[in-house]
């Protein structure tokens, strides 16, 4: 019984989703690998190479590994499926799009998004929204998992496992990478910033997430979100989506200004430690979820609440 | 080219769902059901290639019991030619409903099958990359703009930091985002006209396929209820309860 954790890295680091997925492959109870896909990836190798309780890590380094194409890596988790009986990824955007691929080629179902190992065969996944937590009994030999990992602890130092070169497997050659366009943004990633100030419909305009929001983020080190009113209204670009269909984020605070709370965002949000809630309508259905809400208009009360931080020195 | 488009019947993306106090599930009696919000944009989408003259027809298939055919109608209404409506009170696995549509596959030969990314009940958004490895195509996942290039198809992906292009070698898979585009609302006119289209219905064990599921649902429960916060009178109050009661700045 041994159980393959895949790594989220940008090929020179780990990403700290890692950690996280290899608390929750971890509690599998078996023998945990990692394995690194990428090109001149040996940095990440190493980083995992370094996570207390790894066993091995493999490092599969090619050009073909390099741009997240879903089929080449999918191939290759298959071509290492005869060793394993877990496959665990953290649910990155990278890994619902491989995942479930790895899964039909092994003719099992996956478990997206876990939120809880009960037992080795045993989740507990959010449905509807996250409006509902099941509990599912895998039925099957070979488990492939994906992790919500704002509900795990990060794993830290301590191991010293030995790096394995693994070949690539066959290339299918169905799909190449043309380009991307990466957000500019100095930040804290929202997947594991402490704390996130997030602005909705009520901010009206993308000047306004400069002027009012940004500062207020940047005097906290907190990471920028948005609602899909603002992203969809084009006050904010789409990888700062918080909800059911954008990322879904725990932080210690989670700042939600101008934004009603629909049951989708709150899908994104709600297991944030500490929520403020900053709307000029009281009855918003996010101050139902708010530890402190504030009903004020934001267009004064965020400089304020900017200008009081300062004063406190941060 | 001949567009496939799978959509499924779910609860709609407004209603407040029930768990049931027995933990044996939603409470889905005389709630509203509408088409699954991410297939109206996969419909969108091949209906506009049709327009563009890049698409010859549009087929739907739903997988699921009677009433499905309701959701079929909805996207006839809204430009889709004809419907495919495959029988199951149960419900039906991901891995499961991708088997079921390979077998259609196998029987209509579309050139780019759209499904939407992920169905707002399960929320497992995992059917299209497990069709597109049962089929051995290529597939583009959370995609937010689709262009077809001879026989390649030329898709932008929303991916974790931003926007990713690829280019597929058709037949391929494709599944939508949210910004693919605004679908449309059908016309009166549309939707008399969507009565007259076909709709066939056969039962999905006719196929052959295993339906068991592979995960047993123990139970569903209420996710935990956060204690009711307060309201402050102020930024300095906010900022005060902040720093001494929360400790979180």
């Amino acid at each position: 019984m041994t159980t393959l954790l895949i790594a989220e890295h940008d090929h020179a680091s780990l990403k700290d989703v890692t950690n996280k997925a290899l608390t929750a492959a971890a509690q599998l109870g078996a023998p945990v690998d990692v394995l690194v896909a990428g090109e001149n990836a040996g940095g990440a190798a190493e980083a995992a190479a370094k996570l207390k309780g790894v066993a091995k890590v493999l490092l599969a380094d090619s050009p073909a590994y390099a741009h997240d194409l879903a089929e080449p890596l999918a191939a290759l988790i298959r071509s290492l499926a005869p060793g394993y009986d877990a496959f665990v990824a953290p649910a990155t955007s990278r890994f619902k799009n491989v995942m479930p691929r790895v899964a039909a080629l092994l003719d099992v179902m996956q478990v997206s998004e876990i939120i809880k190992v009960v037992a080795p065969d045993t989740f507990e996944r959010p449905i509807y929204a996250g409006n509902a937590i099941q509990t599912v009994k895998s039925r099957d030999a070979k488990k492939v998992i994906t992790v919500r990992t704002s509900t795990f602890a990060a794993t830290g130092d301590g191991g010293s496992a030995p790096v394995e070169a693994v070949a690539a497997a066959a290339d299918p050659g169905l799909s190449s990478f043309v380009g991307e366009a990466v957000a500019k943004n100095n930040r804290p990633e929202l997947s594991s910033a402490r704390i996130i100030v997030s602005g909705g419909r009520g901010m009206r305009s993308r000047a306004n997430f400069t002027k009012y929001l940004e500062p207020l983020a940047d005097k906290l080190g907190a990471g920028v979100g948005a609602s899909r009113a603002a992203v969809d209204a084009g006050y904010a670009p789409n990888d700062w989506q918080v909800g059911q269909t954008g990322k879904v984020v725990a932080p210690d605070l989670y700042i939600a200004i101008g934004i009603s709370g629909a049951i989708q965002h709150l899908a994104g949000m709600k297991d944030s430690k500490v929520i403020v809630a900053i709307n000029k309508d009281g009855d918003a259905p996010i101050f139902q979820v708010a530890d402190y809400g504030l009903v004020a208009d934001l267009y004064q009360a965020v400089p304020e609440l900017t200008e009081e931080l300062g004063k406190l020195g941060r | 080219m001949k567009i496939l488009v799978p959509v499924k019947r779910v609860v709609d993306f407004n209603v407040q769902i029930r768990v049931k106090g027995d933990g044996s599930g939603v409470d889905l009696a005389r709630v509203k059901m509408s088409m699954n919000p991410f297939d109206e944009i996969a419909i969108e989408e091949a209906v506009r290639l049709q327009e563009a003259g890049k698409a010859t027809e549009v087929v739907l298939v739903s997988i699921g019991p009677a009433e499905a055919a309701e959701t079929i109608r909805t996207g006839l209404s809204m430009g889709a030619d004809r419907g495919i409506l495959i029988r199951s009170e149960a419900p039906v696995e991901p891995l499961a409903v991708a088997k079921l549509l390979r077998a259609v596959v196998e029987e209509e030969g579309p050139g780019l099958i759209i499904l939407g990314k992920q169905a707002i009940d399960d929320d497992s958004n995992q059917t299209g990359q497990m069709l597109a490895a049962l089929l051995g195509w290529a597939q583009a996942t959370f995609a937010s703009k689709l262009e077809v290039d001879g026989a390649y198809f030329k898709v932008t992906r929303e991916v974790d930091g931003g926007l990713q292009t690829v280019r597929l070698k058709g037949p391929a898979i494709v599944t939508t985002d949210l910004r693919l585009n605004e679908p449309r609302y059908a016309t009166l006119p549309n939707i008399m006209k969507a009565k007259k289209k076909p709709i066939v219905e056969r039962a999905a064990d006719l196929y052959g396929v295993d339906l068991a599921p592979r995960l047993e649902v123990l139970r569903t429960t209420e996710p935990p209820g956060r204690k009711a916060g307060v309201k402050v009178k102020d930024v300095a109050e906010l900022v005060s309860k902040l720093r001494n009661e929360a400790g979180v700045i």
